[in-house]
């Protein structure tokens, strides 16, 4: 085996093209927050977000899954393919977020299973055909858009686990002035040597175990500064925990809906984002 | 980085890298070298940086070493958690609050009883081990415990028990990993080593997932040079170099520890 040593790899041309000084909003970790994913694209429109795109897990943890794709489509958002959805749409048997706790297995099967089982064949299809990964043109700057990271789709980019150097190297290695990503469903940006930058924009689905049920999303200007403002999303959590109860989910996911801290799948939390949280 | 080389104030009847008071093999890497040696690794874009023994709590500049590493980089400590004085640990929780990234401490626990702990490590260890955990724990960190699970308990059962013990021991917030055992060094000797048919030789290479083995993205260095990955550097084959830039290029799974790896899934990285 060799390293993961991307080298100079040819750049694809970008899926779309916005103006310098763009406002543009991205999204990740849906995870079935209907009624979340309702008010981030209110509060982007309200915000003045010129285009909003969804860096995918689009199932998973919440309630009602099949509501998830057609509030984007109709809403016309560009969206990734995540693992999540790699898995429901080809049939995986899990969600490889790669967990080796046997607890966090049994969660993660559990939430896996439920939403495979409630995906229809349509809307599979659909998630297949989505690309893994999408390339902007922002005034003069390449911005890359992934789901983990830009050299693999379930890589946790953790604020506390990654280096400068190494997140440059990524951002270099792959030919982007900006990487957005998710996964982790914590956000967190990091301006990086030579004018790079490193955004992962979070996830609605799931309040960021901060303590409070709002999620976020990251509304960034491309302006002649780079400019990252993550917004807290509140809505109606206490409606979206009594679906959960009536779906038969797990009180450990409907106590992160209604307190903000996660309960579960905490694994893969470094030292300081896991001594933030209350578990 | 095995910094305190195979130098260890345990000697384990299950050790995959033969350590102990008296095995040389490997030494202690000095402070500068260290320094150097992380600085060529930022270079190439290492994400993070382990260091492990031998027992690194006996390097007796560990904690600079550190204090070094985190101002540019995550690191991790692999330790056997028996050297945690009340005044290492202060040392451990003000670097952890200054640090712009993650410290963290990962203690090897052979099962949730001394019994289980002791066969392999000696009479006390488990205690010792225990204490110190607890310790780590009031003093604001967040230790992972890795473990290999020995019997035929149910996973969920066994992972339910450790984590009480670990509470009960005072650790807030259990991490609990759960590691093979390689059937290397002492261990092959006690257990018995690879079977023939334990090998990917024939494997079709598009099997592999580069990403998913720690191989993939990582390597390991010690005072003989950079080898393949940490289990691996009594293998003179697995040597890739004398300098990290000049062991990215492949190497052949031919190593019963790589069939260990492929089948479990198994990585050292703390996720």
């Amino acid at each position: 085996m060799t390293p993961s040593t991307p080298g100079a790899r040819a750049v694809a041309p970008p899926a779309a093209r916005h103006p310098h000084g763009a406002r543009l909003a991205f999204f990740g970790g849906v995870y079935s927050n209907h009624l979340a994913l309702r008010a981030t694209l209110e509060d982007a429109a309200r915000a003045g977000a010129q285009a909003v795109y969804c860096l995918g897990d689009l199932g998973g943890f919440g309630p009602y899954p099949a509501r998830i794709v057609p509030l984007l489509r109709e809403a016309g958002v560009p969206s990734l393919r995540g693992n999540y959805d790699d898995s429901v749409g080809f049939g995986k048997g899990d969600c490889a977020c790669g967990y080796t706790d046997p607890r966090d297995n049994r969660f993660a099967q559990l939430s896996f299973d439920y939403t495979a089982a409630r995906t229809p064949e349509e809307q599979r299809a659909w998630m297949r055909g989505l690309p893994e990964q999408l390339r902007l043109e922002v005034g003069s700057r390449q911005v890359l858009l992934c789901h983990g990271s830009p050299r693999r789709v379930n890589e946790f980019l953790w604020e506390s686990s990654c280096s400068t150097a190494f997140l440059d190297w990524l951002a270099e290695a792959h030919g982007a002035d900006v990487v957005l990503c998710t996964h982790t469903g914590i956000h967190w940006w990091r301006p990086l040597p030579g004018g790079r930058h490193l955004v992962n924009v979070g996830a609605i689905g799931r309040p960021a175990n901060d303590g409070r049920p709002e999620v976020w999303y990251a509304l960034v200007e491309f302006g002649d500064a780079l400019r990252v403002e993550f917004r807290p999303v509140a809505y109606d959590h206490e409606a979206l925990a009594a679906e959960m109860r009536a779906e038969g989910l797990p009180e450990e996911f409907v106590e992160t809906i209604l307190t903000g801290w996660w309960t579960c799948c905490l694994e893969n939390l470094p030292a300081r984002e896991r001594l933030r949280g209350r578990y | 980085m095995q910094v305190a080389g195979t130098v260890c104030n345990l000697t384990c009847a299950h050790c995959f890298v033969p350590s102990g008071p008296d095995e040389r093999r490997h030494d202690f890497m000095g402070r500068e070298q260290v320094r150097a040696l992380v600085r060529d690794g930022l270079a190439l874009g290492v994400r993070e940086v382990y260091f492990t023994g031998g027992e690194p709590f006996l390097h007796r500049e560990l904690t600079a070493i550190l204090a070094d590493t985190l101002a540019v980089a995550p690191a991790t400590v692999l330790t056997n958690g028996t050297l945690f004085t009340r005044q290492r640990v202060r040392d451990l929780a003000r670097l952890s609050a200054r640090a712009p990234y993650s410290l963290e401490i990962r203690v090897s626990l052979d099962g949730y009883t001394a019994a289980t702990h002791d066969a392999l490590r000696g009479a006390g260890a488990f205690a010792r081990t225990l204490e110190g955990l607890g310790r780590l724990s009031r003093a604001g960190l967040a230790p992972i415990v890795t473990a290999t699970q020995l019997g035929e308990e149910d996973p969920l059962a066994y992972h339910q028990r450790f984590v009480d013990v670990l509470r009960a021991a005072g650790v807030e917030r259990p991490r609990l990993k759960i590691l093979p055992l390689f059937k290397l060094g002492r261990e092959a000797g006690r257990g018995g080593g690879y079977a023939p048919d334990e090998t990917l030789a024939g494997l079709p290479p598009d099997r592999f997932d580069p990403g998913r083995l720690q191989c993939g993205g990582c390597r390991a260095v010690t005072s003989q040079g950079v080898f393949v990955c940490p289990l691996l550097v009594d293998e003179p084959a697995a040597r890739m170099g004398a300098l990290l830039a000049e062991s990215l290029r492949p190497f052949t799974l031919r190593h019963g520890a790589c069939f260990t790896c492929y089948v479990t899934g198994m990585t050292c990285a703390n996720g």
